[in-house]
């Protein structure tokens, strides 16, 4: 029953999908961010043109699927299944825009690690032999999210040096069975537990994130018998600086160093001068950075295999109010370079 | 003279406000609610006004100046109009202002767009 | 080993940065010294058009409270207290600023449940306790008073 299953929580696609294509999606900080360049589209007017920031998202997310089908020639209509998420109440942003693409659709809240899930359960829909061809694909705004969970924009308000900033973009992936050796394909994926560890300063979420970081990276790294240097890189998602000096710790009490193959995507898609403070968050942070930088190394073989695991801090504005901590969750997927594995 | 006053004592409001800020949990709304009856109740025994007397606009213009007004309001408008005044003073001393952040923030609303942080 | 929530709190207050708070309260100390000044040459410039006193400081007020939604409007006020901090929030201008920010961002849900419903998103509880503790003021001043 269990043939695809490895260790603890780890699955192991007997047939790995590949990525076929993939985009990346930004608004205006990140135009002028060290990434810039990587992106397929970016919005200098975050509002893009739209009347309110809940459909400048939807926007966002709109030209990341289409932009991705459209490069492996793929009409969005013919999609089997559109799995995305966002940060919005009811993921909001998700569910427009899927009203638009007009295919079965599965909405994903994961928090900031939804593309990480996403990329997981899309992966295992294909494996399984349930779809054809499906889309990954998760966003965030900005400005929505600053309304739903903090101020308003115009506010005047200090951060403190652990907030992050949350990403104005998208990422959209589309996968189905390999079909040729040269592309991306998505080997394992773990799926991550809950995490808790008491943390309740809303703005140090990578501090809440980091222990389920460790947890799921430790999982996959035991379940596949796999150390951190048989990764050309491990990419979490949105920790910042804070949570990845933690995340470091955490590994360093468990005798394996990490520093030499950890990245952030929170601390690669801004500069220090750019006021992000302790880094990029959002749905749209690792999700843009996967599709803007790191599918495009792999596919030409710059890295060979990378974990890249989304991390989502699970609160709402409701429990945060009520005094709850912050749930941290983190989904991990091992995806390998069709270049010079074989 | 009057000026330096205002400066220095509005100043260090801010100053030590801004302790509250960076080593306390404490959210902006929750340290405005506690400063406004902090100036209630800081009038109320007595030092507040000296201080508003003495300082002009660098004790009046910090939110403990609105509690001061609530406070002084109801003390004035009992002496003048009994129990009633209990209901009737804080208000109708605060009423300027009260109006002017409701209208001008409708006013806000209207006239401007929201745009991004950058 | 396992780690407990208590010392992983520790891990945590280690690796975060703490905010600056010697150059925030510079910072601090000079913009709200500014705006009180700034309070004043208003107050004396209301004076001079021979309002009372009283009158005067409610009219500094409403001139406060215009300014700051003003540069709210203009996106300016949160421009300057990203670096103002508590110089910019503990004046009557904060006050103005937390409400006219939430008129104007909520403007997409609409005028009645957007801008109006949520304006004292922010600023509401200081009018709750505010009154309600100069009510209670007024009771116990009165009560005093019968004795």
């Amino acid at each position: 029953m269990r043939e695809k299953r490895r260790g603890m929580a780890t699955i192991q696609f007997a047939n790995p999908p590949q990525i076929y294509a993939w985009a990346a999606v930004g608004g205006k900080k990140e135009s002028q961010g060290p990434l810039s360049h990587a992106f397929d589209m970016l919005f200098p007017d975050t509002m893009c043109g739209e009347k309110t920031w809940e459909q400048a998202e939807m926007h966002l997310q709109k030209c990341a699927i289409y932009t991705a089908a459209n490069k492996c020639d793929m009409p969005v209509e013919r999609l089997d299944l559109l799995m995305s998420g966002d940060l919005l109440g009811q993921c909001a942003a998700s569910g427009y825009t899927a009203r638009g693409c007009k295919v079965p659709y599965a909405g994903l809240y994961g928090a900031c690690s939804t593309m990480a899930e996403s990329l997981a359960l899309a992966s295992c829909m294909v494996d399984g032999g349930f779809v054809e061809t499906v889309c990954a694909c998760a966003s965030s705004h900005f400005c929505t999210a600053e309304r739903q969970y903090r101020f308003p924009l115009a506010y005047g308000g200090q951060r403190t040096p652990t907030a992050q900033w949350t990403t104005t973009g998208a990422g959209a992936c589309i996968l189905g069975p390999a079909k040729d050796g040269a592309s991306v394909r998505v080997t394992h994926a773990t799926l991550g537990k809950v995490q808790d560890y008491g943390i309740t300063d809303a703005n140090n979420m990578g501090a809440a994130m980091a222990p389920a970081a460790h947890d799921t990276i430790r999982t996959l790294l035991s379940d596949t018998g796999t150390h951190p240097e048989d990764y050309d890189g491990i990419y979490t998602g949105d920790l910042g600086e804070v949570g990845s000096r933690l995340l470091c710790e955490l590994f360093e009490r468990d005798g394996i160093d990490l520093t030499q193959v950890h990245q952030d995507c929170g601390t690669m898609l801004f500069d220090s001068h750019q006021d992000a403070h302790a880094g990029a968050s959002g749905c749209g942070c690792s999700a843009s950075v996967l599709c803007a930088v790191l599918l495009d190394e792999l596919l030409e073989g710059k890295q060979k295999r990378i974990v890249f695991a989304g991390t989502g801090a699970l609160m709402s504005p409701t429990t945060v109010q009520q005094g709850e901590s912050v749930p941290g969750i983190c989904h991990a997927v091992v995806l390998e370079s069709g270049k010079g594995t074989n | 003279m009057d000026y330096v006053k205002a400066f220095l004592v509005g100043g260090v409001i801010c100053a030590l406000s801004q302790i509250l800020i960076d080593r306390t949990k404490l959210t902006p709304a929750r340290i405005l609610t506690a400063y406004v009856v902090a100036g209630v109740v800081l009038t109320a025994i007595g030092v507040y006004g000296p201080l508003v007397e003495w300082a002009g606009a660098g004790a009046s213009v910090p939110l403990f100046g609105f509690g001061y007004t609530l406070a002084e309001g109801v003390k004035s408008a009992i002496s003048s109009d009994g129990v009633l005044g209990i209901f009737l003073g804080g208000t109708k001393a605060a009423a300027g202002g009260i109006t002017a952040a409701v209208l001008f923030g409708l006013l806000t609303a209207l006239i401007f767009k929201p745009a991004d942080k950058s | 080993m396992e780690l407990t929530p208590k010392e992983y709190q520790s891990m945590v207050e280690k690796a975060s940065d703490p905010s600056p708070l010697w150059k925030d309260m510079v910072v601090a100390f000079l913009s709200g010294g500014a705006i009180c000044l700034f309070g004043q040459l208003i107050l004396n410039g209301w004076k001079n058009t021979g309002l009372e006193q009283k009158d005067a400081a409610a009219a500094t007020s409403i001139t406060l409270i215009a300014i700051a939604a003003l540069l709210t409007g203009m996106h300016l006020y949160d421009k300057i207290a990203k670096h103002a901090g508590a110089g910019t929030l503990v004046p009557i201008t904060g006050f103005s600023n937390s409400i006219a920010s939430a008129a104007l961002e909520f403007k997409s849900e609409g005028l009645i449940l957007g801008t109006a419903a949520k304006m004292f998103t922010i600023a509401g509880p200081v009018l709750v306790f505010g009154i309600s503790s100069s009510v209670l003021y007024g009771v116990i001043l009165y009560l005093a008073g019968m004795f």
